[in-house]
């Protein structure tokens, strides 16, 4: 089975500070992958990149099985590949409903007449509630977005995710600041998504990606400094060194 | 279309203007009633500038694009339609006057006639290459359309494409129409210098028709655009493309990861809203009778948007509102009829302290009123009876 994303050799460097050295992963299709690693170490720009917001130095990104390179593609050609991002910070439309939220985020042609000419059909509107149940939030479809507690916004954005259908998830911190119970959901979600689809958690807290169950890359200084399984990369020496050490002592 | 008439705030809208546009045209001088042909004509110009504002307000408070050069787009609509008026006009006078010379003139006597008269104020006689449509008004129509059209389509992409958004995006807006108006400026621009357009409210075909009747018929032309406009736009703002284009003012990284060329989006607002000022242009200069190059002066776009601040942004009547409220009120204070405030010492002269009011108020409405007059009406709203799904169900509603 070929890889549905491979980032290899990727450098990039800002103002002489090398963010990313010589970078190589892979992604298989419906993989589900923890990203961690301190402060620095280049996680959010490795999603930069892949979702075509930075452009890497030195390095080859391709996708899919016919392995397009992404490097030259814009942000919006990359997500209509099937890459979908969901960002640290909530970022959903706040003055827009819960629902429109969701009908701009559905699988459906991208061009401004399309958008002029489009009407919602029963088939769109029956998707959007779904997806609403499935994120929970069926209830507050005709809120503002901006009225939802954080918990819900991280809900809805992953919600706008998966109305993109994408192949690939790339996501960004999304227990942060949740409650316990609104981080068990968020498993349970992330879970249930990469049954089907790849997903990427760049996340913090080690706790979290325990409950992911799932094979985890550690960074460190641009570059991966081990991968495997959670138990695995906890017990390498240099991972304690550089990530356990430091968040042990706290 | 459903999703504009089923909004209440477009069909009040429009049943206001059908019910004041009869109402002043029936009571204008022409049809024997008390509204003088001068105060149909401001009322005419007005409409045309709330269209001019409904436009700014979708680029602006639907789409974030703060233009501060859309009414660059306004006077070149004036230009193109005033250069049909002109040269149509002009005609007539030549073929009139050599209609008794001893022999026929020839075509090129008669063009030779029309060059001298229009250009001689600038030292030329030769009709310039871009008047090459003027004899038409089908042409000079389609170039209503198309010059600003075109304009907006070339500067838009330059700008979108770089990514310049923001106050940089203003200032480039700004340096388009200086730079026009300052091209326009020169006696070779071909469009007459800073003399411009002039009589442009005596409409070829019509000379004999008097100003009363014709000032009627621009007023209520003007109305038809406005309302034709208001509709264009309501309809555009709502639905997926009015979600999309307030997503890119909210966010517009957000909506490039979810796939949407923002600069194509954008393009369409941009060009759309500047065909929409150059046609309310083309109704507003006949009824002002002149154009010139100042009339594009970057001030006259930043009222604009001083307009569209007051009336309330992000809301279509709210523009209108406040173009027609700033609009008249100015008219009303620099005609002079208002009174002077004498406090011995100094006095304050309307015409001159006009400009000053104008300015506190536009920072009193930021700061303490950012919704403008249109806010207003979030007082008196009614709940309205939509799908649970689409309406604006607010926190004490769902309780």
């Amino acid at each position: 089975m070929s890889a549905l994303l491979e980032v290899a050799g990727v450098s990039v460097s800002f103002d002489g500070f090398k963010a990313i050295n010589d970078l190589s992963f892979e992604i298989a299709p419906a993989e589900m992958r923890a990203i961690i690693g301190p402060n620095g170490a280049g996680k959010t720009t490795i999603m930069d990149i892949v979702t075509g917001k930075t452009r890497p130095d030195e390095g080859r990104v391709l996708w899919g099985e016919n392995n397009v390179s992404l490097l030259k593609l814009s942000e919006a050609e990359i997500a209509r590949l099937g890459i979908g991002r969901k960002f640290q910070r909530p970022t959903v439309f706040e003055d827009q409903s819960v629902f429109d939220n969701l009908v701009m985020s559905l699988e459906n042609p991208r061009g401004p007449i399309a958008a002029l000419a489009y009407s919602l059909t029963g088939g769109d509107a029956a998707r959007v509630r779904e997806i609403a149940d499935e994120i929970g939030l069926s209830k507050e479809l005709p809120r503002k977005a901006g009225e939802l507690s954080h918990g819900q916004k991280q809900w809805l954005e992953i919600g706008m995710l998966l109305a993109q259908d994408p192949q690939l998830l790339l996501v960004d911190e999304p227990a942060a600041g949740m409650t316990v119970g609104e981080r068990e959901h968020t498993t349970r979600l992330l879970k249930d998504v990469a049954k089907t689809r790849s997903v990427i958690v760049v996340e913090h807290d080690m706790e979290f990606v325990r409950q992911l169950e799932c094979r985890v890359t550690v960074l460190h200084e641009g570059a991966v400094l081990a991968e495997g399984s959670l138990d695995h990369v906890t017990n390498d020496e240099r991972v304690i060194e550089v990530y356990l050490g430091r968040s042990g002592e706290r | 279309m459903r999703a504009v008439f089923s909004k209440p705030s477009t069909i009040i809208v429009l049943l206001l203007l059908v019910v004041f546009t009869v109402s002043a045209a029936s009571m204008a001088e022409a049809n024997g009633g008390e509204i003088s042909t001068s105060l149909i004509k401001t009322l005419g110009m007005t409409l045309c500038l709330c269209l001019a504002a409904v436009a700014m307000d979708v680029s602006w408070g639907y789409t974030g694009i703060l233009s501060l050069g859309h009414f660059a787009f306004f006077g070149l609509g004036g230009y193109m339609i005033g250069m049909w008026i002109m040269y149509a006009r002009t005609e007539r006078i030549v073929v009139d006057s050599l209609a008794n010379a001893p022999l026929p003139p020839t075509p090129q006597e008669i063009r030779d006639g029309i060059g001298t008269q229009i250009f001689g104020v600038v030292g030329e006689s030769e009709i310039p290459f871009i008047w090459f449509g003027a004899h038409s008004l089908i042409i000079q129509l389609a170039l209503v359309v198309l010059v600003p059209g075109l304009l907006a389509l070339v500067f838009g992409w330059l700008a979108f494409r770089s990514r310049v958004t923001g106050v940089y995006l203003s200032i480039l807006t700004q340096a388009m129409t200086l730079a026009l108006a300052l091209y326009l400026f020169q006696n070779d621009s071909g469009l007459r210098g800073n003399n411009g357009h002039a009589g442009l409210q005596n409409i070829p075909g019509f000379e004999d028709v008097p100003q009363s009747v014709v000032s009627v018929w621009f007023f209520v032309a003007s109305a038809v655009a406005l309302g034709l406009g208001y509709v264009l736009c309501a309809f555009v703002v709502s639905g997926k493309f009015g979600s999309v284009i307030k997503g890119i003012r909210d966010d517009e990284a957000r909506v490039r990861f979810l796939g949407y060329q923002v600069t194509h989006y954008k393009l369409v607002v941009f060009v759309m809203t500047a065909i929409i000022c150059s046609i309310a242009g083309a109704l507003y200069y006949p009824q002002a009778g002149i154009i010139n190059p100042a009339e594009i002066a970057p001030i006259a776009s930043i009222y604009l948007a001083v307009w569209v601040a007051i009336g309330g942004r992000g809301r279509l009547y709210g523009a209108s509102i406040g173009a027609a409220f700033v609009s008249l009120l100015s008219t009303w204070f620099t005609g002079g009829r208002v009174p002077d405030v004498d406090f011995g010492v100094f006095s304050i002269e309307w015409v001159n302290w006009w400009q000053v009011l104008l300015g506190v108020s536009f920072v009193l409405v930021t700061l303490f009123a950012p919704k403008g007059i249109g806010g207003l009406f979030d007082l008196i709203r009614l709940p309205a009876p939509r799908p649970p799904w689409r309406g604006e169900a607010s926190k004490d509603a769902a309780e």
